[in-house]
This record gives structure tokens, C-alpha cells and sequence, in this order.
């Protein structure tokens, strides 16, 4: 079902970097979930619905209108790194 | 009885009568938690000086002649995943271990507002995941009842407080039974409201279409008084509901004739322990004995409320938990070599196994090839859970079952096999895959160990579980002294 190269790519794609004994043990029990949950596929879902979200309520909006906010200090008191009004971070290129 | 036994409704009639102040109350759970925190770890931080600062406010009102709430002077417990601005709120994970928050949670702004006096924030499973509390990444939490044994998962902490009387209420959340099975396993009374009912807003997102915050209290009483401080519309929340809030101490009256019971078979099979089915039944006899009209009713789907919350929950939770990537705030691992290295190294070194397993489960059921077999399978399965609860409304107007299959396991008795927990959760998943609100109290025991009943409810029928719980409770010697 899956495979150990499975959770490799599933751990990049979350930004994850597992240990060899890691990256056994959650092939294994991943397996085991997934299995588990193979039996979904016995019931007949034609024509059901999906429900995302329990209530009716879409589109919820208001008015593009400044109100209450959060100082700039206050947004980065808790920045690893911080300078000014920016957030240092290591370089992307 | 001693001050730290008592529920918060009789307290507040001792500060009424001036026969005690807030600030003695403040103190005497403070002395209580000097007495046994140490065996119990229910908290992450504790707030002393605030709390007494708070305190003396409420006496200071109270003397000058001001309004003050049913619950003001109140000792609260807030689960560490609701945010109290300028108050570390880490989730029990590395990744926010020194996360102060710029901002209160709406509901922390209600308890504020009724004048409650914080007492802090108690320990739970990482980023609530866990059925055990021996996720935290700090230490774990025991059961007060006794301490080999957990105290039930994630809102842990929350209940053993309330349980230890280091604390008199508490708010945990519940995603998939997290208030409701700690508090069956530590012998107190836990709510998830209906979804939409409570503002998330301030409540760090695991499952964001699950997630709902609710009161962990010593009785049902209790419990009404709380939903009144902490229900109701928030603009700042999208997914919370417009409604007119009734009072809910109103649904406090032990008349239930003529209200119908419905107990789904398939909540009472195999797997579920004979000393938890005999209190469940027995609980059913007694309502029947009220008045109440009881019999059997069938949720077909019931089986299948685990795998579909499975995906679902750590599909919305790979979503939810995207953002910890050591950019603006938590953790940042500082010897990376560039900024993918960084996330990596961050979410690799801030993350616990369990929220590792779960964040991988979830990209894996999102992901191209799979999205459709397994995410979307999943939600049309919620429909089919969703509809079963409908069908069964039409007949009855409570669901009764048991909160949990078994009485508090021993710690360390699950940690080897993740399914073995999550399979701790079969009785609670469902209620929380439909959006509805269920309750759980204490109905009797195995020995010393609680046993927790549930009941289920309609959307926005919080009152109808309260008036079946206060029954229930007002059975027990137990209950009506506490409701004096």
C-alpha cells in the first residue's frame, strides 16, 4: 500500500525530515491506518453528497472596512528574528 | 465539604452571604494545588499573582455594591490551546513553547468579562492530539483518581484540574471527544456544544470544521452556567452561528417525563467494557423510571465515524498546521542552510510523533491520486453519519450512550499502537463528524474509576442534554448535594 519511498515523498511534501527508524515506523502504521480505513469502501456512496462543513452557512462577509488591529510590535514580538518591520529569514535563493 | 470540592454555584452563594471573599477562594485552590500538583500535573503555567490581583477586584466590587455574574470569583483552568494575550499559550508543543499571544481568544474575553479568575493554563495533548495526555511534550498529566492511570485526552489537564479541585471549572476543546472522554475518565461533567455554538476564534486550529470549545465542571449546574458565559456569535469567527442564547440554567429541572431516549445499539456491542455497558443501561432503567420514554434505535454507520474522522481531521490538520514554519513566530531552527531547510528542520524538531503521524496521514489523504479514494470518500461518509443522527431526531430527542469503551487505562498502556488510541474515541468521533452537541457526566463505577455516560443531542439542543443530565444527576446522593 504505501511504501517507505511513499513516506518519504508525503514527509517532503510536508516539510518533515524523518530518521530511517522513523520513517519505518510510520510506513507501518500508516499502513495499518490506511487499511483500517479501507473499509469506507464497503459502503455505496453514488449520488452522496460530501459534507464539508456541518452547517448552511456560506459566504460569510462584511464591509472592507479598517477596524480594531494589532500594533506592527505587537505582530512581531514573538519573531525568531526580527528587524524593524520585517521578519529576517534565512535567504530563499 | 471543603472549598475545592464545591461546585461554583454554591460558591457563589457563600460570596454572596459574605461567608467568604473571592480572595480566600483564590487562595484555598492555590493551597490545593500546592498539596497535590505535584502528583497531578495539570498545568503548564500557573498565575498566581493575577489571579489573586483578580480576586480582590471581585471582593472590592462586591463590597462597593456592583453586579457582579454567577460566576465572577470563579476559579478557571484554561486549556493551553486558547489563546490569553501577554500568557505563554504552547499547545503542550515545542513548536509554541515560548508562543505569547498578541491577543485573547473570544472566549478568553468572556470569562474576563464575567469577572472569572484565571488560575492557568493546563496541560493537554500536543496541538490536541491524543487521547491520553501523554502526548504533551512536556510531561503527562495523571488521573486524579488515581495516578497510574491517565486522565483521558487532549483536554486532560482541564479535567483532572476540575477533578483535583485545583480549579472549580475549566474550558478544554473537543475535536473528536476531547472534553468529553477525560472528563468520564476522571469522574467530572464535559460538554462539546454544537459546532458553530462557541467562537473559535483564539482557539489554535487543529480539525477547523470539528474543533469547538466547551466547560469541564463538577456538575450540570455548572456547566449550564458556563455555556451561558461562552456561547454565542462572534464576528470574528465565520464559522460561528447567529441564535438567540437562551439561559440554560433554565433546562435545569429534573422534570423529563415524556422525553424520548434513544439508545443506538451499535454504541453498546463488542468492545465495549460489561462494567460501562451495565451503568449505561442502568442509567437508561432510571430515565425510564422518570418518565422518560427510552428505547432501542439504530445508527447504522456508526462503524465507519473512526476511519472518516481519521482522514478527515488529519487532512484539515495537515492544512491547519502548514503554518509552523518558524517565519513570524514559535520555533525556528537557526541552523539551517536556507529557508526550505529551515521549515524542515523547524517542523521536524517542533513537532511530536503523534502530530508528525497525523500531519503525514492528512497531506497523504489530500494528496494528487489519493484525494479523491480517501478525503473525499471520507466526507461523503460524514454525510451518511450526519443523516443517521437526522433520522434518529425525528424520534427521539436525546441519544444516550457510553463516553468512553472502557474506565481510565493505565499510562503507557496504549503509546505502542496508534490505533488501539484512536480507537479509545469510537463512542465520541461521530458527535463531532455531524456538528452536534453531546455531553458526558458521571453515572457510576468500576471500583474507584469513573464511568462517564453521554448523551447526544440535536443541533442547538443543549438543552434538552442538560435537562436529561440534571435528572440523571439529581439521582445520585452525590448530585443533590451538590446542587444545595
Amino acid at each position: 500500500m504505501i511504501s517507505p519511498r511513499d513516506v518519504e515523498h508525503v514527509a517532503l511534501l510536508a516539510r518533515l525530515e524523518l530518521t530511517a527508524e522513523e520513517k519505518e515506523l510510520y510506513t507501518k502504521q500508516l499502513n495499518d491506518i490506511l487499511l483500517y480505513a479501507e473499509m469506507l469502501n464497503q459502503l455505496d456512496t453514488e449520488g452522496v453528497l460530501p459534507t464539508a462543513h456541518v452547517l448552511p452557512l456560506n459566504n460569510v462577509f462584511r464591509d472592507d472596512a479598517a477596524g480594531e488591529h494589532l500594533t506592527a510590535d505587537e505582530v512581531l514580538a514573538n519573531a525568531p528574528r526580527r528587524d524593524g518591520l520585517f521578519f529576517i529569514v534565512p535567504k530563499i535563493v | 465539604m471543603e472549598l475545592t470540592a464545591m461546585p461554583a454555584h454554591r460558591l457563589q452563594k457563600l460570596m454572596r452571604r459574605r461567608e467568604i471573599s473571592a480572595e480566600e477562594l483564590a487562595l484555598a485552590v492555590f493551597n490545593r494545588i500546592d498539596e497535590v500538583e505535584d502528583k497531578v500535573k495539570a498545568y503548564i503555567t500557573l498565575t498566581r499573582d493575577k489571579a489573586l490581583t483578580t480576586a480582590r477586584e471581585v471582593d472590592r466590587l462586591r463590597a462597593a455594591g456592583e453586579y457582579l455574574g454567577p460566576l465572577a470569583g470563579i476559579p478557571i483552568a484554561v486549556k493551553d490551546n486558547i489563546c490569553t494575550r501577554g500568557l505563554k499559550t504552547t499547545c503542550a508543543s515545542r513548536m509554541l513553547e515560548n508562543f505569547v499571544p498578541p491577543y485573547d481568544a473570544t472566549v478568553t474575553e468572556k470569562f474576563k468579562a464575567a469577572r472569572m479568575v484565571l488560575v492557568g493554563k493546563a496541560n493537554m495533548d500536543e496541538f490536541a492530539m491524543g487521547s491520553s495526555n501523554e502526548n504533551s511534550a512536556f510531561f503527562p498529566t495523571t488521573n486524579p483518581v488515581d495516578p497510574r492511570r491517565v486522565p483521558g485526552g487532549s483536554s486532560g489537564g482541564s479535567a483532572a484540574a476540575v477533578a483535583a479541585g485545583e480549579a472549580v471549572v475549566a474550558l478544554g476543546s473537543d475535536t473528536g471527544g476531547s472534553i468529553r472522554l477525560p472528563a468520564s475518565f476522571c469522574g467530572v461533567v464535559g460538554m462539546k456544544p454544537t459546532y458553530g455554538a462557541v467562537s473559535r476564534y483564539g482557539l489554535v486550529a487543529y480539525a477547523s470544521s470539528l474543533d469547538q470549545i466547551g466547560p469541564l465542571t463538577k456538575d450540570v449546574t455548572d456547566c449550564a452556567l458556563m455555556l451561558n458565559v461562552i456561547c454565542g456569535h462572534d464576528r470574528r469567527d465565520t464559522t460561528s452561528v447567529r441564535w438567540q442564547v437562551p439561559d440554560y440554567t433554565s433546562f435545569l429541572t429534573p422534570e423529563i417525563k415524556g422525553m424520548r431516549v434513544g439508545l443506538p445499539v451499535e454504541y453498546l456491542g463488542e468492545g465495549i467494557d460489561p462494567a460501562v455497558r451495565k451503568v449505561i443501561l442502568g442509567t437508561a432503567d432510571k430515565l425510564a423510571s422518570l418518565g422518560a420514554e427510552v428505547a432501542e434505535t439504530q445508527l447504522p454507520h456508526t462503524r465507519y465515524a473512526l476511519p472518516a474522522y481519521y482522514l478527515i481531521a488529519t487532512a484539515e490538520a495537515s492544512s491547519n498546521l502548514a503554518r509552523y514554519d518558524g517565519v513570524k513566530y514559535g520555533l525556528r531552527a537557526n541552523d539551517a542552510e536556507d529557508m526550505v531547510d529551515m521549515y524542515i528542520k523547524t517542523r521536524s524538531r517542533g513537532f511530536g510523533t503523534e502530530v508528525k503521524r497525523r500531519i503525514m496521514l492528512g497531506t497523504y489523504a489530500l494528496s494528487a491520486g489519493y484525494y479523491d479514494a480517501y478525503y473525499m470518500k471520507a466526507l461523503k461518509v460524514r454525510t451518511l453519519i450526519k443523516q443517521d443522527f437526522d433520522r434518529a431526531f425525528t424520534r427521539f430527542d436525546v441519544l444516550l450512550s457510553p463516553t468512553g469503551p472502557t474506565t481510565a487505562f493505565r499510562a503507557g498502556e496504549k503509546t505502542d499502537d496508534p490505533l488501539q488510541m484512536y480507537m479509545v474515541d469510537v463512542c465520541t468521533l461521530a458527535v463531532n463528524l455531524a456538528g452536534i452537541p453531546g455531553i458526558s457526566l458521571p453515572a457510576g463505577e468500576d471500583g474507584k474509576l469513573p464511568i462517564g455516560v453521554q448523551l447526544m443531542g440535536r443541533p442547538f439542543g443543549e438543552g434538552d442534554l442538560l435537562r436529561i443530565a440534571y435528572a440523571i444527576e439529581q439521582l445520585s446522593v452525590v448530585g443533590r448535594q451538590s446542587s444545595e
